[in-house]
């Protein structure tokens, strides 16, 4: 048993919703009880997805738990086979009804549907959301192309010559609620197709159970996120012979990395190294001289291990970052982001426990914070800068504009995401450093919120201004009590249509009636 | 009764499990910590609903399953123990601590009211253990509330002493508002339940006058019933209508009279509905469906009819007591069309073909129905807002009239300059 405040993966069944929600004509029938439907919100609210996940719960309750739950699976499952008329069924269970063990996989391929179904058996007790979305990939691949495995000829990476095309690859691994994947699928499909590659299928992102058959038409794969695709391109390799590719496009050196990766798979020359090392402005940027300030800032990482990574690098060799902290959720990742934070002479952070990573914050004292949103939190309670670099998502990372972290793109948008925030600390220095000039305006909103702001000031203020009170007007206790009861951000506007409603009816003094009459007059 | 219709129905349901409720539970008793045995899913539902990241360590956490603890129970037993002795020495101002059942610990059948019994025994003077299920088998979201008052009810002690007793949680500054108004209607002794502090549970007996504040309460009733507590029945403090007739039946309680009650609300009633106006304009003739979450369904509607001029399409509860909302199915207009549970298809069917003009429904279905073009307000805000008493009555005419208003800005074809 563990005691978990926040955990920074959900359970595996997301997972595997993330799969069936990234997908088209693909329903998954998962048989748990009503409140497992609160999945749903993370696409809805979170990622503001304008469509219900592919999801039918089979909503068991107590009462059913004595009777037949297997003839609930299979009515639910007839249901929405009919209803939703998908090209492949995925059907599972969430943890309360893994202990029930009706088997819906096995139910569902004993109703006498022709469509493939994927049973997803996936262990709640002891694994977690990413693990989920990566056996779910792997498993609905497996399904869906067995069948060539033997009848197809493992697949030469250089056999686009002899066919007289360009190479084309898969990217495999994007899904809904990974850390910018919308935007990192365009980047890394325009850096290919200049390099006069193209993209044979994205999945699972877009893709349908179609789109999995036809992954075989490809050369090589791209493994885009290990956590998601890695068990699947190892599948493909083994099975028909496709290379997949090692380095995360993230950070210049990886992006050219990556390049040099994929030609060298395809055995297609690259003829356009030079050009490389300027399509980002993030190497002009940091080497242009007002960067001086960020040379040996202290930073600490904390992020699914794709992007801990990634940002470890880049904050090192391309950012001349000292590396403090490095350290992941993800259990699946932590031999390589030992291997990382070895090169790095830190000792690699490996937990699920938010308060551990905060602890270590604190121990590092860096000056700057890549992390989730978690560690966001936690550095604004230290009072240090910090950008979010990974999962688990919030709405803030499903930005409006193109914003990806991948390619030339990616490492111009992770060169203002990392050093703005500094600059940010720069200016809260200057703030506190002349905040007793007298020009200085009383009140300034720090970015840092409470831990940047005295408390003691502004309270201060608020009793003098509410002393001086303009006319004449008094504020009874009632009155006063009432006020301090509105939340502080509409409190001034509160106190001041109040104190207008008083002048204009000739109330002199404001009691919490006052209050009242003044919020109903100008609603 | 008025005639209204009701309708049950099952099938795949989209609402919330009781646990839910404890996102604003914690909030009522800070000084209770409510810790779940369930699983992963237990601790990400409570995180996703409530947005928990703000806090450096919230009052509420779960203590997770893993393998090993579905192999025998009484190492699970054990386990609970040493991760109640961990959270306690963390955090020694807990004063009250609750052990929430959950799906998987309901199921593997846990025995945590043993274990209550066990914890109390060894911590005793210093926490108290109560337990409940909040579990999606058996609960839906404002349940969960329902399990944990009746969960407290052992421990009040007993008092003849004659008072009003509100239960039901509320926000802070509107339950200090309705204390007000009783005082000077001249009900002298007013307690609430849940109190501010778990430690200042009311004391409770035969002259105890129980007012609901919230209508999804049925075992707490039951409880309080046979705790010889007199159950005043009354709509819910929702709207003008509803709070008057609230008030009245707690005056009418005490001995009261009716003229009193008049002189001291009227001058709230007039001002409220002053500002109710500016709501109205906007919701008024606007076809209604509801779907079931909060079960405050039905007050909402008997609101948004009565005093705003809605219509009511459709009515969803995730559970109707009829007994308890006799008062409430009386004030809805003839023909309304109830529906209990939920087959969240066939109503998503049922809400496209009635063309509605707003949705009331969960967060997993408000974007995908406004991508639709269907208006919609998320019911968990009813939750989080202070919308009970006459004061507020515009406030929640607001929740709903802001999505319409919004919708017609943004679909304006004049460009508004300024």
């Amino acid at each position: 048993m563990e005691l978990t405040l926040w955990t920074y993966e959900g359970p595996p069944h997301v997972g595997a919703m993330r799969i069936a929600s990234s997908m088209k004509d693909i329903h998954y029938v998962l048989h748990a009880p009503q409140g497992d439907t609160y999945a749903d919100l993370l696409f809805t609210m979170i990622e503001r997805r304008g469509k219900r996940p592919p999801v039918t719960y089979t909503t068991f309750q107590a009462r059913d738990l004595g009777g037949d739950t297997a003839e609930l699976v299979k009515k639910n499952i007839k249901e929405a086979v009919e209803r939703f008329k998908p090209k492949t069924l995925l059907v599972g269970e969430s943890c309360t009804a893994e202990l029930i063990q009706d088997q819906p996989g096995a139910l569902a391929k004993g109703m006498g549907f022709d469509m493939p179904i994927v049973n997803l058996e996936l262990p709640a007790y002891s694994k977690k959301e990413n693990w989920g979305a990566s056996e779910t990939f792997y498993q609905l691949t497996r399904t869906l192309l067995k069948e060539k495995v033997s009848s197809s000829d493992k697949i030469n990476p250089l056999r686009w010559r002899e066919l007289g095309r360009r190479p084309k690859v898969n990217i495999l691994g994007p899904s809904l609620l990974g850390f910018r994947c919308r935007d990192d699928v365009i980047e890394i499909q325009r850096i290919l197709s200049e390099q006069g590659i193209d993209t044979n299928v994205v999945a699972p992102l877009g893709a349908s159970p179609d789109d999995i058959e036809r992954l075989i038409d490809a050369e090589i794969n791209i493994c885009l996120y290990q956590e998601i695709a890695e068990a699947s391109c190892e599948w493909l390799k083994r099975n028909f012979g496709m290379e997949y590719t090692n380095t995360i496009p993230i950070g210049i050196k990886n992006t050219i990395e990556f390049i040099n990766e994929v030609h060298k798979k395809l055995d297609l020359p690259l003829t356009n190294k030079e050009e490389l090392e300027n399509k980002s402005k993030l190497p002009w940027y940091s080497k242009s001289v007002d960067s001086n300030y960020l040379t040996g800032k202290r930073v600490f990482i904390f992020g699914d291990g794709t992007h801990a990574i990634a940002a470890a690098k880049i904050a090192k060799e391309e950012l001349g970052f000292e590396v403090v902290g490095l350290g992941t959720y993800s259990r699946e990742m932590a031999r390589q982001v030992r291997a990382t934070a070895k090169d790095l002479n830190v000792e690699a952070l490996i937990t699920n426990n938010y308060l551990e990573v905060e602890d270590a914050m604190k121990k590092a004292a860096p000056e700057l914070v890549l992390g989730t949103q978690m560690e966001r939190h936690s550095a604004k309670r230290l009072g240090i800068p910090c950008s979010v670099i990974s999962t688990p998502m919030h709405v803030q990372d499903v930005p409006a504009r193109y914003s990806p972290q991948m390619g030339w793109e990616g490492a111009n948008v992770i060169f203002d995401d990392w050093v703005h925030p500094l600059m940010m600390g720069l200016e809260e220095h200057l703030i506190d450093m002349f905040k007793h000039d007298f020009e200085f305006v009383d009140g300034h909103q720090s970015h840092l919120g409470h831990t940047a702001t005295n408390t003691n000031d502004s309270l201060n203020s608020e009793k003098r201004k509410e002393k001086n009170s303009k006319e004449g007007i008094i504020w009874t206790e009632s009155g006063r009590a009432e006020l301090i009861k509105v939340p502080f951000f509409v409190r001034g506007k509160v106190k001041t249509n109040t104190e207008k409603y008083a002048i204009l009816r000739g109330i002199p003094e404001i009691s919490d009636e006052t209050l009242y009459d003044a919020k109903a007059y100008f609603s | 009764m008025s005639k209204v219709k009701f309708n049950k129905e099952t099938g795949p349901r989209e609402v919330f499990c009781g646990l839910t409720s404890i996102v604003w539970l914690h909030r009522r008793m800070p000084d209770a910590f409510f810790l779940v045995v369930g699983s992963r899913t237990c601790a990400h539902l409570i995180q996703s609903a409530a947005g928990v990241m703000i806090f450096a360590e919230p009052r509420f956490g779960t203590a997770i399953l893993e393998e090993k603890d579905l192999a025998g129970l009484a190492d699970a037993h054990e386990e609970l123990d040493r991760v109640v002795n961990d959270l306690i020495a963390r955090r020694p101002e807990i004063k009250t601590l609750f052990l929430v059942g959950s799906c998987p610990s309901e199921v593997i059948k846990l025995d945590l009211a043993t274990v209550a019994e066990k914890l109390n025994k060894r911590f005793l003077g210093q926490v108290r253990f109560v337990n409940y299920s909040g579990s999606g088998i058996e609960t839906t979201f404002t349940q969960g509330e329902d399990g944990a008052l009746k969960a407290l009810i052992p421990l009040m002690e007993s008092s003849n002493e004659e008072k009003l007793l509100l239960v039901g949680t509320l926000a802070n500054n509107v339950e200090d508002r309705f204390k007000k108004i009783f005082r000077n209607l001249g009900i002298s002794k007013i307690e609430s339940f849940p109190p501010r502090q778990s430690t200042e549970l009311p004391k409770i007996g035969k002259n105890t006058k129980v007012l609901l504040t919230q209508p999804y309460l049925s075992d707490t009733v039951r409880d309080l019933k046979h705790r010889g507590c007199e159950i005043i029945s009354a709509p819910f403090p929702l709207g003008i209508e509803g709070s008057t007739k609230w008030f009245l039946a707690a005056a009418k309680a005490f001995k009261i009279s009716e003229l009193k009650v008049h002189e001291i609300i009227s001058p709230l009633i007039n001002r409220a509905k002053l500002a109710l106006d500016s709501h109205k304009e906007i919701l008024k003739g606007k076809r209604l469906f509801l779907l079931p979450e909060s079960q405050l369904e039905i007050s909402l509607a008997r609101f948004l009819h009565n005093e705003c001029e809605m219509d009511l399409i459709e009515v969803g509860t995730p559970y109707l007591n009829k007994d308890l909302m006799k008062e409430e199915i009386n004030l809805l207009p003839d023909n309304t069309k109830i529906v209990e549970g939920q087959h969240v298809e066939k109503q998503l069917d049922r809400v496209r073909e009635s063309n509605p003009d707003l949705v009331v429904c969960g967060m997993g279905l408000a974007n995908p129905l406004e991508a639709e073009g269907i208006s919609t307000k998320w019911s968990i805000e009813m939750v989080f807002s202070p919308i009970h008493g006459i004061d507020q009555a515009a406030d929640l005419a607001g929740l709903f009239s802001k999505p319409l208003k919004r919708n017609q800005i943004l679909t304006s074809k004049t460009l508004v300059t300024h």
